[in-house]
């Protein structure tokens, strides 16, 4: 036992130092290679979990998932073992890669304070693929991202889905626009200086300059198709942006926590018949019949959340939303979020860990991080569960990942492996 | 150096007494469980026997026979420990020193505890039954910091740890790095950082002497200054600095003053211990180490690795978890020993640093930390194995008095949350509420 914890203990040093190293050396890029990955348990997504089960992967993509005894492996695969394979995981809301880890002004693009609304930011123009916490996360399995502008202003910007894998965004990126990020509650009020001048300084401010500026849009593209040409407005990047949201393409991302900040997003959603994806929503368990109704997915705050005091928005949230939501129906993904201090990131493995224990069942839990999150950010015919023709993105582990003891032990994306040092 | 106690207190330590008379009749028998009492190996079917509120015996179930008089608690198929330590918390909205300037150890952080904040009903849900409540990293010296235990309070005063002169007992606040820079009169870097520690200190030198020197004649005592009082007792090794500090060299730093002036220190998150481990463990210095889940949100814990715990004990530094609650939930703890033990540390040490480890740092190691006879019988009851994610916490004991009972609505509340969770909780005077003991 002892000598096994000297070099667990010796493989972690090796891999710090190698973190430390990467911050020298320009990334290794992985190449895709043949694999086999043959787990005792294979949580595949699409059906109860195979025993002895094997991923067969060439090209990057999925060839074969089955039985080891009954699956043709390759003679050229590579073989990767262990107790249970996964797909890659899915975290459906996060803001690394544009939240840097030393939380410096020079690291942080998430959000900027100029103006209340500026869904013309794209999150493409401002993700590091070389930032820390991506090789973090991705040690735990995390192999997709929903990624992007923060909450904290009414509308922050447009967000994306990436593979935590690539040099640059280009080849990292699934979904370059996948949705625009607003924010309804306290946290959209502006700060700093005059701070008392500046809008929205109300809740009710806050809609009403978000359905201006919907109304805007609306106008915007009326007028846009006008048979004289020189009455035709010109290309307005922001009312671009909504433009997609209005019809229905990108859907509207609202962070919203307490429950009448829920309900102003579902009247919203409802007159301009947008796409609404909730998110965050600690106080959804109070609407669930509402919630339900409108047929709105949900992106549930991190588990482990802190909770605040004192007023703060999230101070009834409770490790039994995700039950009670998935309980009544609701499409329902977990999320590492934004974190504006230490730690600068979640880990969605861990959050759907604790979700497990108090009330969602572990295939619930672990589709919240898999095939349920892709679905809601619009990428579940590429990722989230392991079946023939999507991407070759797996995790294996050496027990259940919901264990907080058990390690990741392997991480595959796009037929590559990424790691192999236990995590 | 003690001020007079206001009869207030005497009267409130009186009702104590009786309480404790009272509880003195009381006794209760968790059997069947299995026992870790941390102070020796786990016991696979275990009894604990609780008189009053202190721990009467310890044993296998065959070993220990009940009292007649005991009430028995079935305990097969859970786990008995003994209650969480936490060697830093922030719970109760405390504060230390303004910003006036950046050392100061005269202020007491339990002058400003609000025990009602429902932060203390959710460290019970988590099974901790000690804090050390800390003033924050944003000076150099932040106050003193107050060693509390998780009655049932109507004021902080229910909650103190004293000496044997009624003295409440804490350490020092300090921190370097990062967060104690800032304009003037704080520091702007880090050798003036050290610089300004060393000149109060050599200070408080200078006042111990003269206090020395008059030894108790009133026409030479100088006059009674509260900061310099309070690094004298620091210097006298009365009072312990808990020092926060996460870069490499921030820790050597902290150890080079220790070494020069002679207190005794626990270095606190110490990100970077993992790289300076065998110069630590040569000092003879104890951790107090935070487990978070990523590295960064500041430039100091950029490094930060879950191995901290596993090499420093290796390397045979005392380990000891916190919290640092609102960093991490109080509700988790025994999470941070989980995934301590996913990065290599033994299961043994994890869970020694969860209690005894911690209760050592705060001077406390004869009173609780472990399940043994005569201690102060602070005590968790868990669904499962105390590093599985699926473990609750289903009853937590402090000083024979359950304080919480995941089967109670309320309890249930701050335990996973909800609506009205964080809010103020009303008072509960020590001793005088509901039946004192062993049942609620």
């Amino acid at each position: 036992m002892r000598h096994g914890r000297t070099l667990l203990v010796v493989r972690h040093l090796a891999v710090a130092a190698a973190a430390v190293a990467l911050l020298l050396d320009a990334p290794m890029s992985a190449v895709a290679e043949t694999l086999a990955v043959r787990g005792d348990v294979v949580h595949t997504m699409t059906g109860p979990p195979l025993t002895d089960g094997v991923v067969v992967i060439e090209n990057g993509k999925i060839r074969a998932v089955g039985p080891a005894a009954t699956t043709a492996i390759p003679p050229t695969a590579k073989l990767l073992r262990g107790a249970v394979v996964t797909p890659g995981l899915v975290d459906a809301h996060s803001v690394v890669g544009l939240a840097g880890h030393l939380n410096q002004p020079q690291d942080q693009d998430q959000l900027d304070p100029g103006e209340a609304i500026q869904p013309e930011l794209r999150a493409i123009d401002a993700y590091n693929p070389q930032e820390r916490l991506i090789e973090w996360l991705r040690g735990f399995g995390v192999t997709t991202i929903h990624t992007g502008h923060a909450p904290g202003a009414l509308v922050a910007g447009q967000t994306m889905v990436v593979k935590l894998s690539g040099n640059t965004v280009e080849e990292a990126v699934l979904v370059p626009a996948a949705m625009v990020a607003a924010t309804l509650g306290d946290s959209t009020r502006p700060q700093g200086e005059d701070a008392d001048k500046k809008s929205p300084g109300t809740r009710s401010k806050a809609v009403a300059m978000l359905r201006a500026e919907f109304v805007k849009t609306r106008e915007y593209l009326r007028k846009r198709t006008l048979a004289d040409e020189s009455k035709r407005p010109d290309t307005d990047l922001r009312l671009e942006a909504l433009a997609g949201v209005l019809a229905g393409k990108v859907p509207l991302l609202v962070t919203a926590d307490r429950a009448h900040d829920i309900a102003s997003a579902l009247r919203i959603a409802a007159e301009f018949r947008l796409r609404l994806v909730l998110d965050s929503a600690a106080e959804s368990y109070l609407l669930v019949d509402r919630i339900k109704a409108a047929g709105v997915p949900v992106i549930i705050h991190p588990t482990m959340r802190r909770s605040g005091g004192g007023g703060a928005e999230t101070e009834n949230l409770s490790f039994e939303t995700a039950a009670r939501l998935a309980e009544a129906g609701i499409p329902i993904a977990l999320q590492s979020g934004y974190e504006s201090y230490v730690p600068k990131t979640r880990v969605v493995l861990f959050e759907a860990g604790l979700a497990a224990a108090h009330g969602l069942s572990f295939e619930k839990a672990l589709a919240a991080i898999t095939i349920d999150a892709a679905r809601i950010i619009g990428v579940a015919d590429r990722v989230g569960s392991l079946e023939v023709g999507k991407d070759g993105d797996v995790a294996i582990y050496d027990g259940d990942p919901f264990e907080y003891t058990t390690h990741c032990t392997g991480v595959v994306i796009n037929g590559a492996v990424m790691s192999s040092e236990p995590r | 150096m003690t001020p007079p106690r206001i009869p207030l207190l005497a009267a409130v330590a009186c009702l104590c007494f009786v309480g404790a008379a009272r509880a003195a009749d009381s006794v209760t028998g968790f059997v069947g469980g299995r026992v870790i009492p941390i102070s020796g190996p786990e016991i696979p079917t275990g009894t604990v026997v609780i008189r009053g509120g202190t721990i009467a015996a310890v044993g296998p179930v065959d070993a220990v026979p009940l009292p007649a008089d005991a009430r028995r608690i079935d305990a097969t198929g859970l786990v008995l420990m003994p209650g969480l330590v936490d060697t830093h918390s922030h719970v109760g909205g405390g504060q230390g020193g303004d910003a006036s300037g950046p050392v100061q150890p005269d202020v007491r952080i339990l002058d400003s505890i609000n025990v009602r904040d429902a932060g203390f009903r959710k460290c019970l849900a988590g099974g901790l039954t000690t804090l050390n409540i800390m003033p924050g990293s944003g000076h150099l010296a932040s106050g003193q910091t107050v060693y509390v235990k998780l009655r049932r309070a109507g004021t902080i005063d229910d909650l103190l740890y004293r000496d044997a002169a009624g003295r409440p007992l804490g350490g020092l606040k300090m921190a370097n790095g990062t967060n104690s820079q800032k304009e003037p009169p704080f520091p702007g870097t880090r050798g003036k950082s050290a610089a300004l520690v060393r000149q109060k200190f050599v200070k408080a030198l200078a006042y111990r002497d003269k206090l020395a020197r008059a030894a108790g004649d009133p026409e030479k005592l100088p006059d009674r200054d509260l900061e310099l009082e309070s690094l004298v007792d620091v210097l006298e090794k009365r009072k312990i600095v808990h020092h926060h500090c996460h870069r490499a060299d921030d820790i050597i730093t902290v150890l080079r003053l220790r070494e020069e002036f002679g207190f005794d220190v626990v270095l606190h998150h110490v990100s970077e211990a993992w790289k300076v481990a065998p110069e630590i463990a040569k000092s003879g210095a104890g951790c107090s180490v935070i487990v978070l889940d990523s590295p960064g949100g500041k430039i100091e814990a950029a490094d930060f690795s879950l191995i901290t715990g596993a090499v420093l004990e290796e390397a045979g530094v005392p380990c000891a978890l916190h919290t640092d609650d609102p960093v991490t939930d109080s509700r988790l703890f025994l999470r941070t020993a989980a995934l301590a033990v996913r990065a290599g540390m033994s299961r043994g040490k994890a869970l020694e640093s969860l209690t005894l480890a911690g209760a050592k740092m705060l001077g406390l190691g004869d009173r609780i930390g472990s399940l043994d006879v005569g201690k102060d019988a602070d005590l968790v009851v868990l669904s499962g194995d105390p590093l599985s994610a699926k473990t609750k916490v289903l009853q937590t004991y402090v000083e024979g008095r359950k304080v919480f009972d995941r089967d109670d609505p309320e309890d249930r509340l701050f335990a996973v949350g909800g609506f009205g969770a964080s809010r103020d909780q009303k008072a509960e005077p020590c001793c005088i509420g509901p039946a004192f003991g062993a049942t609620r």
